[in-house]
């Protein structure tokens, strides 16, 4: 192409290369980011020769993943169960729970503070009591995840069904709408964006419950394998045990994302920026 | 026969003496199929009165006949609009306005088998205010005005005999309301429901109601009343001839010399 027909074109209307479009930018960026942080990591174990046990480099930690994938994989396996039926009876009860709090000023009075109380207790200092109830293994660390993950989906639900408009409670009485009503109708939708979010909250903290029980009581789990590597002075594989995790954490929460954004997209549309501009 | 009869009526918020006194033996009928205005300085309990008319509020005393029986719960024949449209964000326009019939007693029984029919009643209620072809837009992609419509539509799709409106045009523009005031003078001439208007607008009041009520400040009584002998169907032109002219400044007198008792009264 000659000059001169650029000049002739609407100089907007030129598409950017590949690499500089901001669409691109924003996918590539991250990657970019973990790539950069990884070889610095590498560049200052090797830089400062700090020995393998204290601080592994990267290269040896996915040497150590590859190496141990297959513990990895099955210990991980555990975890990512023990912390999906935790969050899911978290996730049950949370709701039941929320609405019953949400939707009644009484209950609210009566069982908040109490609530609130339990949730300051540390959950770590419960594994011990859940062992002797229920044994070293699976249990406690359902449980546990059970009990980090259940109160942000709960606050969050009473929160959306308790800041219900007035007014569109009172459209819905007039036309003899019962308690039950209310909540099914307006109170439930309207929560639905707090309790996607809530989610995001809860599935992370779950993952913390579930190995903080492993590493203290259990046989099984990245928790586990992680304890026992580091007492071998494997640190290379704890280090894998770690990243193992966190991609697993990465993953729900992008899992809970994408489930948000279908149920209640509705809710986020200002963000998305995609619709017609309405009033307010 | 009166649907609305109210005795010396008095509502108190809170629940010992010291809680605000927001109705004091206020009364007023209401006929059936009447088009009734409410107005009077901000604060004299207007919305308050609605309450209580509904049953959303119980009364402190006094009694609160709606046709001929005694409100002590919520009605389930009264359409209700606000000030804000109060859609509901995660159904469209079409869903928001069926929502009264998943509730109201005859209709949330026979609208699993009549589904079409009752769709077909509510998409011509929504071409009667001129919202074809947005039944299935979300609410937020709707302007106010077409909010507020498709918010009218709602009260009035389950053929309340009583229909409700809480300053309904209170947050349109100039146009935007006179075109809504005829659009709802042609709803309520099609169906002929009872209508309580609690309005701000004395223009608005003078063009569609049968009566106006001025109520006085806080707390709220109803002080003066002036039949609106205007014909129907009425026109916006008819609130600038003398007549209604001369009914507006008369209402507006009736109110700011009740801000002033209001007033000296220490308040």
């Amino acid at each position: 192409m000659s000059g001169s027909d650029l000049i002739d074109e609407p100089p907007l209307k030129r598409r950017k290369p590949f690499l500089l479009r901001r669409k691109t930018q924003r996918r590539v960026l991250p990657w970019v980011v973990i790539i950069l942080l990884f070889a610095l990591w590498e560049a200052v174990v090797r830089l400062f020769a700090i020995e393998p046990f204290l601080l592994p480099a990267p290269s040896a930690i996915f040497a150590a993943g590859w190496q141990w994938r297959w513990p990895i994989l099955d210990n991980a396996w555990q975890t990512f169960m023990t912390t999906a039926v935790g969050f899911f009876i978290a996730v049950a009860f949370g709701l039941v729970a929320g609405v019953a709090i949400g939707s009644s000023t009484l209950v609210y009075d009566g069982f908040y503070p109490a609530l609130i109380g339990f949730n300051t207790i540390p959950k770590v200092a419960v594994i011990p009591i859940l062992v002797i109830w229920f044994g070293v293994g699976t249990v406690p660390a359902v449980i546990t995840a059970f009990l980090l993950s259940f109160f942000p989906i709960l606050v969050n639900v009473a929160t959306g069904i308790a800041t219900l408009e007035p007014e569109l409670r009172d459209v819905l009485r007039a036309l003899g709408a019962s308690r039950w009503q209310v909540i099914q109708k307006v109170g439930l939708p309207r929560s639905m964006p707090y309790f996607f979010a809530s989610l995001k909250v809860a599935i992370t903290v779950a993952f913390v419950g579930s190995i903080v029980a492993e590493t203290v009581a259990a046989n099984k789990g990245i928790g586990h394998l992680m304890l026992v590597a580091s007492s071998r002075f494997e640190v290379p594989l704890a280090f894998a045990g770690l990243l193992v995790t966190s991609i697993m954490g990465i993953g729900m929460y992008l899992v809970a994302e994408v489930v948000e954004r279908r149920m209640t997209g509705w809710a986020t549309r200002s963000v998305d920026g995609g619709m017609m501009a309405g009033q307010g | 026969m009166n649907l609305v009869d109210l005795d010396r009526v008095s509502l108190r918020y809170g629940e010992d003496d010291e809680g605000t006194l927001a109705l004091h033996r206020a009364t007023l009928q209401v006929g059936a199929g009447e088009f009734v205005a409410v107005v009077g300085p901000s604060g004299c309990g207007k919305s308050t009165l609605m309450k209580v008319v509904t049953g959303l509020c119980a009364a402190t005393a006094g009694t609160v006949l709606v046709s001929g029986r005694n409100v002590v719960e919520p009605l389930s024949i009264v359409g209700m609009a606000f000030q804000n449209p109060t859609l509901l964000p995660w159904r469209t326009t079409l869903a928001n306005v069926m929502l009264p019939l998943e509730i109201v007693k005859p209709h949330c029984k026979r609208l699993k088998r009549e589904r079409a029919a009752y769709e077909a009643k509510a998409r011509d209620l929504l071409a009667l205010v001129g919202l074809k072809g947005f039944e299935d837009q979300f609410p937020w992609q709707l302007s106010g005005g077409m909010q507020q419509r498709a918010s009218l539509c709602r009260a009035l799709i389950h053929a309340p005999s009583l229909l409700m409106l809480d300053e309904p045009f209170a947050s349109l523009d100039m146009f935007t309301r006179e075109e809504l005031w005829l659009a709802l003078q042609e709803l309520w001439l099609a169906r002929k429901p009872t209508v309580i208007l609690v309005t701000h607008d004395l223009r608005e009041a003078a063009l569609l109601s049968d009566r106006v009520l001025v109520m006085s400040a806080r707390p709220g009584r109803i002080v003066a009343e002036r039949v609106v002998d205007l014909p129907r169907p009425r026109k916006l032109e008819m609130t600038y001839d003398p007549y209604s002219v001369a009914l507006v400044h008369e209402l507006r007198e009736y109110i700011s010399s009740a801000r002033s008792n209001a007033a000296s009264d220490g308040k």
